[in-house]
């Protein structure tokens, strides 16, 4: 039955390299950490509509700690920078980070004293995903393209 | 009830105090001078009906003395009533504290600090509330940039130093004694 | 015998938040705790001040809309709102009636989609996960409203100043009306899960009290002081838009529990209802769609193209903007949370010298720290769902 029946001997070949990757990339949890505006997109893809688990984001954990993946959802204020930076530090590795909209990406529509102009001044970031907000399918798709970019990681 | 006529039936439980009426299209406008306003509020509050403060806020009229002017939206439920209480302030001036009227006027009168750096004497508690705690500058002011380049501050010393959060566990730890 | 070794209590010092699932946003408290009981909790706001007010300062009168309608993300369509019926008023714009109803039939259908985000993250919060999904899939069927209106989700900056920003698409009658079909049947589903269900009830009764008098010393006039006994509504007390012409309650709850929360908004929600069908009726598919004043709202593109006059108007409006006369203005709205209002001040020119956004649920959390002290832990995840605190409105 299946396709046993056709193979002879029941072993497959990999590299251990394609095998770690196919399994960090199908399984990313990411961690709770909705901003503004933007967490209410990021909601909406996690719900039945544009179901994020079907690729693989089955929960948002709510502990750094059991995340790999940050998604920063809307602006970054100065003010919280720094816990910005520690839940990154918290993160175990292999850890990634999406920045997820206009204003997580460069500042948005807000270029003042109170936003900081980018994320990416504080964390390194894998995958920018523009809009204000980013429609949940723009999402999906950014994180698609993280999930490519992890399987061309090399170990 | 137009500007006027509460003029007119503050002055009687406000002995002292000069108002002053202003037009606006939307609801009536009082100027009130910095020494009467606690009296002006509670006033308002107990004999006129306004028990709810709607919101505190300031303006900076830059190149104009006085420079600021903080607002005060009143709202009467019982009589479907607003008006709106200005004081001119000069800078570097303060203005008496009304949480003791309304406790919703305190962390206003915390935002107004921290924009505008208009302090409220009799404050319990001003500190800063939307800008980090050691942040410099008032930042709604008018000479104050919108854009500044400044690197962001990542770092945030821990509560306790080491020594201390050690120090913390020992005594905490529970005094056993040997089973006899 | 064993000795009991000497315990000494203590209160322990907890910090919830900036980042915690159940804070709704960026919001710290740091809990003094006795065992589960919080003595005492201190509130910290400001991890999201975007300084939107001084930004909004450098635009000019019709670029600050979509600036501030990301203030309260939740309710954006309420905010344009307010703050194009204070610019209005220094204005003086005579705005057609249908413009009104349609603002009013946007601004109701904006409420129902805030209260669903209300009701599913309040519910996943205390346990009820599938409300949650429930909740968000009707709210997909109002964003599809909202795109097939203006092409955005969340922030259509639909309403503007001097009206909209055009006319109704073909399919709105449609929509609106087998959304307003379909939602009752689920609003009573949800209820059917939440209303008596026991865990629910004894999670949320009792719990987080507020009295009237002091959701009103707090200045909360909003669904909080009406599920303390209110019957303040800004749509009833000052009315704006077209509202006196409408037939619905002001839904009230005596408790001012967390329970009683949730019944008003319930009941809001389907008031909500009642009131976009009628609008509904009122609004023809096609029609004016801004008030009749050339400085301040563009000419229609077809005109643009082919009229020599349209075009400078286009190109005034669109480059220099329209100018405010000098004053000061506060017409407030009920938005979501409560009385919600833009207070404007004009200097004459063509930006804003400042505006002021009054911040509901700033109000809100002001008065978190003195409804919490008491509780036990689960009941500050309760308490903090049911005042329904959004933090863009908050740090603003």
């Amino acid at each position: 039955m299946g396709f046993e029946s056709d193979i002879e001997v029941p072993v497959l070949t990999t590299s251990v390299e394609k095998m770690v990757q196919w399994a960090r990339r199908s399984a990313i949890w990411p961690v709770t950490f909705g901003l503004a505006c933007c967490a209410i997109e990021m909601m909406a893809m996690s719900c039945s509509r544009y179901d994020i688990a079907r690729f693989g984001a089955e929960v948002f954990r709510g502990s750094p700690r059991q995340a790999d993946l940050m998604i920063v959802a809307g602006r970054l204020s100065r003010k919280m920078a720094p816990a910005l930076r520690r839940i990154y530090d918290q993160m175990p590795e292999p850890k990634w980070v999406i920045s997820m909209g206009a204003c997580a990406s460069v500042g948005g529509v807000f270029d003042n004293y109170a936003v900081v102009q980018g994320v990416d001044q504080i964390v390194p970031v894998d995958v920018f995903v523009p809009g204000c907000p980013p429609r949940p399918e723009a999402l999906i798709y950014g994180i698609v393209q993280l999930q490519e970019k992890i399987s061309r990681t090399k170990m | 009830m137009d500007a006027p006529d509460i003029i007119a039936a503050l002055n009687p439980l406000v002995p002292g105090v000069s108002y002053e009426a202003a037009s606006t299209p939307d609801c009536a406008t009082v100027y009130v001078p910095v020494v009467g306003l606690v009296r002006t509020c509670g006033a308002l509050r107990d004999s006129l009906g306004f028990e709810v403060l709607v919101e505190l806020t300031a303006v900076d009229y830059l190149p104009r003395t006085p420079r600021f002017e903080v607002v005060y939206h009143l709202l009467s439920i019982a009589n479907r009533r607003r008006v709106r209480l200005k004081v001119r302030v000069e800078a570097g001036d303060g203005v008496p504290t009304v949480q003791g009227v309304w406790p919703s006027a305190g962390w206003p009168e915390r935002e107004v600090w921290d924009m505008f750096g208009i302090p409220f004497d009799g404050h319990p508690d001003l500190r800063r509330i939307l800008m980090p705690e050691e942040w410099e500058g008032h930042p709604l002011r008018k000479d104050y940039p919108v854009q500044i380049r400044k690197a962001t501050d990542t770092y945030e010393p821990l509560q306790v130093t080491e020594e201390a959060f050690r120090a913390n566990i020992e005594r905490d730890r529970f005094t056993r004694t040997k089973p006899s | 015998m064993k000795p009991v070794p000497e315990l000494r209590t203590e209160t322990m010092t907890i910090n919830m938040g900036p980042q915690h699932p159940s804070t709704h946003g960026v919001l710290r408290l740091v809990l003094t705790l006795d065992g589960e009981v919080v003595q005492s909790a201190d509130v910290t706001v400001g991890y999201l001040h975007t300084g939107i007010e001084k930004t909004a300062e450098q635009k000019k009168w019709q670029q600050v809309v979509p600036l501030v309608e990301r203030m309260d993300y939740l309710d954006a369509q309420s905010n344009s709102l307010s703050y194009a019926l204070s610019v209005e008023k220094l204005l003086a714009l005579e705005i057609p009636a249908r413009v009104q109803d349609i603002r009013v039939l946007i601004a109701e259908l904006q409420r129902i989609a805030s209260h669903l985000v209300w009701l599913g993250t309040h519910a996943m919060e205390l346990g009820a996960v599938s409300v949650m999904l429930y909740c968000f899939r009707e709210r997909e069927l109002l964003l599809n409203i909202n795109e097939l209106v203006a092409g955005f989700r969340l922030f259509p900056s639909y309403i503007r100043v001097g009206g909209l920003r055009e006319d109704l698409p073909r399919g709105f009658h449609e929509a609106v009306t087998a959304f307003l079909d379909g939602f009752p049947p689920k609003l009573d589903e949800y209820e059917d899960l939440l209303t008596k269900n026991e865990i629910f009830v004894s999670r949320t009764q009792r719990v987080g009290v507020v009295t009237l008098q002091d959701a009103l010393g707090w200045g909360l006039v909003g669904p909080i002081a009406r599920a303390s006994g209110s019957t303040y509504d800004v749509r009833k007390a000052f009315p704006y838009l077209t509202y006196p012409s409408y037939d619905f309650n002001v839904p009230s709850a005596p408790d001012g529990d967390v329970y009683a929360r949730y019944q008003v908004r319930i009941q809001e929600m389907r008031e909500s209802v009642r009131i976009c069908r009628q609008a509904l009726q009122r609004v023809t598919p096609s029609g004016a769609w801004a008030a009749a004043d050339p400085r301040v709202v563009p000419p229609p593109k077809d005109k643009v193209y082919t009229e020599m006059e349209a075009l400078i108007q286009h190109f005034l409006i669109y480059s220099q903007g329209f100018t405010v006369p000098a004053g000061e203005a506060y017409v407030p709205v009920e938005g979501a949370r409560g009385e919600h209002g833009v207070y404007i001040v004009s200097d004459g020119t063509n930006r804003p010298w400042r505006i002021k956004m009054r911040p509901p649920s700033f109000l809100a959390c002001q008065a978190l720290s003195s409804v919490i002290a008491g509780s036990m832990i689960a009941d500050v995840i309760a308490v903090i769902g049911s005042s329904d605190v959004v933090m863009g409105d908050v740090d603003r």
